[in-house]
């Protein structure tokens, strides 16, 4: 039995394949699984299907030209509302879209979590969310209302990358923020789920009160990654604030010529030790202010 | 441009929108955007104490947060409302959120996806977010801040993204019961879906604002409601209130050049 489930970043990342079915965590900017997505930047993947409340995660993998499909509710950096890249791509109608309610998205993980093929729910009805995606069918109630549901089919994930604040060998993990969202059901409807962490532990030793921050049982991870400031540039509670300075020169590449390989070039193509330097190392993302709403 | 006395139009609407929440009970208040959530913040201060309100992150407060950088203020939490929880509350139906939509149609259905062509839109916007889900199971109201025909559409929204009481939308065995659209609030006067089949009525009009103007910015018939009146300004008391809840006058960067209530003539 193999405990010990640290993998480095890119044997994680060469785990995964072209054309599969990839849910990413966090929710818009903040607790983004980065640094794993910078390690499918430099990849050869490609023709994914990208599963996600969107934030950068999404603009950069659709810049990258590594997207075939998007099933999302939204994507937005918050403070900078229309993410620049998923717009080129969405405006030049080079992604398929599965557009989503935010609850029936939920619905969907669930369903994979549990095994089921659909989850039904009220959402969706009466929207062009039903008329742009025939596949999702209704179902009549079997019971004496007769209501009509929409069938939420499961959104079965073939990998799901999260970042958590501390994890150990054996797959434990631990989450801190004010929210973190909806991590724990992309866990449950991956077939493969990779945590990249803050802090990584040979083996977590808790108390009952920390004990109840573990989000997700180990059987449920399949590779551990130790990657420090990993959720760079978003926010991740209570580590450390989005880097609006980054989020900034990010969102104004898009408007550069060639400025997408420019901020590739410059941050990612060196890999992840260079991309901290380059954004300040450590100290200065440690300092990143959290956000107040 | 407003003088530092002068009441602006950006407070009428905060005042506007606090109505929205009159009455609603025990249920969260989630105002979305800085004028919605003032709204919501100055009726939970006034009105309508009961009301439930979050930090906008993940926490129930016992008293609005003011908006913008907050100084030595410290959050009054007092219970915990994650995303997770909040999508309960929405399917629980004690929710009445206020959010800007790209367009309105005649039908209060809502757009906040894509404009123009599906498949390679002329502007992608957020995505349909939690439009579907809010509209079909709580109280909504709309805030508009640039009244026109481009968000007050002739036709359907382009995208449907949240429903309305549009009746070739639903079909057969579909539960409309919880569809509850209430006000929405623009730079230009306050609507309601008082009018037959939910037909949307010009409830008062801003000062200096004429029902002409209202409809030649919107891109269906508009109804007026029965006592169609002038919006009332904000009293002293609530002036004095918005200003504690927005220390920094994020209101005031709102609205193009921060116009005075009283539309000029």
């Amino acid at each position: 039995m193999a405990l010990n489930k640290e993998l480095t970043a890119a044997a994680a990342i060469a785990q995964l394949r072209s054309g599969m079915t990839l849910g990413i965590g966090g929710w818009g900017p903040r607790r983004k699984p980065m640094a794993l997505v910078r390690e499918i930047l430099r990849s050869d993947l490609k023709d994914l299907t990208v599963v996600s409340y969107g934030g950068p995660d999404v603009g950069m993998l659709c810049a990258a030209g590594k997207v075939k499909k998007l099933i999302f509710p939204f994507v937005t950096l918050d403070a900078i509302p229309l993410e620049p890249y998923y717009r080129k791509a969405r405006e030049g109608g080079s992604i398929e879209v599965m557009e989503l309610d935010e609850g029936m998205f939920e619905w969907g993980l669930r369903a994979a979590g549990m095994r089921m093929s659909f989850l039904p729910t009220r959402v969706g009805l009466a929207t062009d969310v039903l008329a742009k995606n025939p596949q999702i069918k209704t179902i009549t109630s079997p019971y004496e209302d007769g209501e009509v549901y929409v069938a939420m089919p499961a959104l079965k994930l073939d990998a799901a990358l999260l970042h958590v604040n501390e994890c150990d060998r054996l797959g434990n993990t631990l989450v801190r923020g004010a929210d973190t969202f909806f991590d724990h059901l992309f866990a449950r409807a991956a077939g493969r789920c990779y945590v990249s962490t803050e802090v990584l532990h040979d083996k977590l030793a808790l108390d009952a009160e920390t004990a109840k921050l573990n989000p997700y049982e180990r059987y449920l991870v399949a590779g551990v990654v130790h990657a420090p400031c990993g959720a760079h540039p978003t926010y991740f509670g209570p580590n450390y604030g989005w880097d609006m300075e980054h989020l900034k020169r990010y969102n104004s590449s898009a408007t550069e010529d060639n400025g997408w390989h420019k901020y590739l070039d410059e941050f990612v193509a060196g890999g992840e030790a260079e991309y901290l330097t380059k954004v300040g190392g450590a100290e200065r993302i440690g300092k990143l202010k959290l956000p107040v709403f | 441009m407003t003088t530092n006395t002068e009441i602006t139009l950006a407070e009428l609407m905060i005042v506007a929108a606090s109505e929205a929440w009159r009455d609603n009970g025990e249920v969260l208040a989630s105002g979305i955007t800085t004028i919605p959530r003032l709204g919501a913040s100055l009726a939970k201060l006034t009105h309508s104490p009961e009301l439930l309100m979050t930090d906008s992150e993940a926490f129930l407060v016992s008293e609005p947060v003011p908006v913008g950088p907050r100084g030595d203020y410290q959050p009054k939490y007092e219970g915990y409302m994650s995303f997770d929880r909040v999508f309960e509350c929405v399917w629980g139906g004690k929710r009445h959120a206020m959010i800007g939509p790209t367009q309105i149609d005649r039908w209060g259905q809502t757009n906040l996806s894509a404009v123009g062509d599906y498949a390679k839109p002329k502007s992608a916007v957020l995505g349909v977010r939690g439009l579907p889900g809010n509209s079909i199971n709580h109280i909504n109201s709309l805030f508009v801040p640039n009244h026109g025909p481009r968000v007050f559409v002739a036709g359907e929204v382009d995208m449907v993204s949240g429903v309305g009481y549009n009746p070739k939308r639903w079909g057969e065995g579909m539960n409309q019961d919880f569809l509850d659209l209430r006000l929405i609030v623009t730079d230009l006067c306050v609507l309601d879906f008082g009018g037959p089949q939910h037909a949307i009525r010009v409830k008062s009009l801003h000062p200096g604002v004429s029902f002409e103007q209202v409809q030649a910015a919107t891109g269906f018939p508009l109804l007026q409601a029965e006592g169609m009146g002038e919006t009332p300004l904000p009293t002293a008391e609530q002036l004095a209130i918005i200003g504690r809840l927005d220390p920094h006058n994020l209101r005031g960067a709102i609205l193009k050049n921060n116009p005075p209530a009283r539309k000029a003539a």
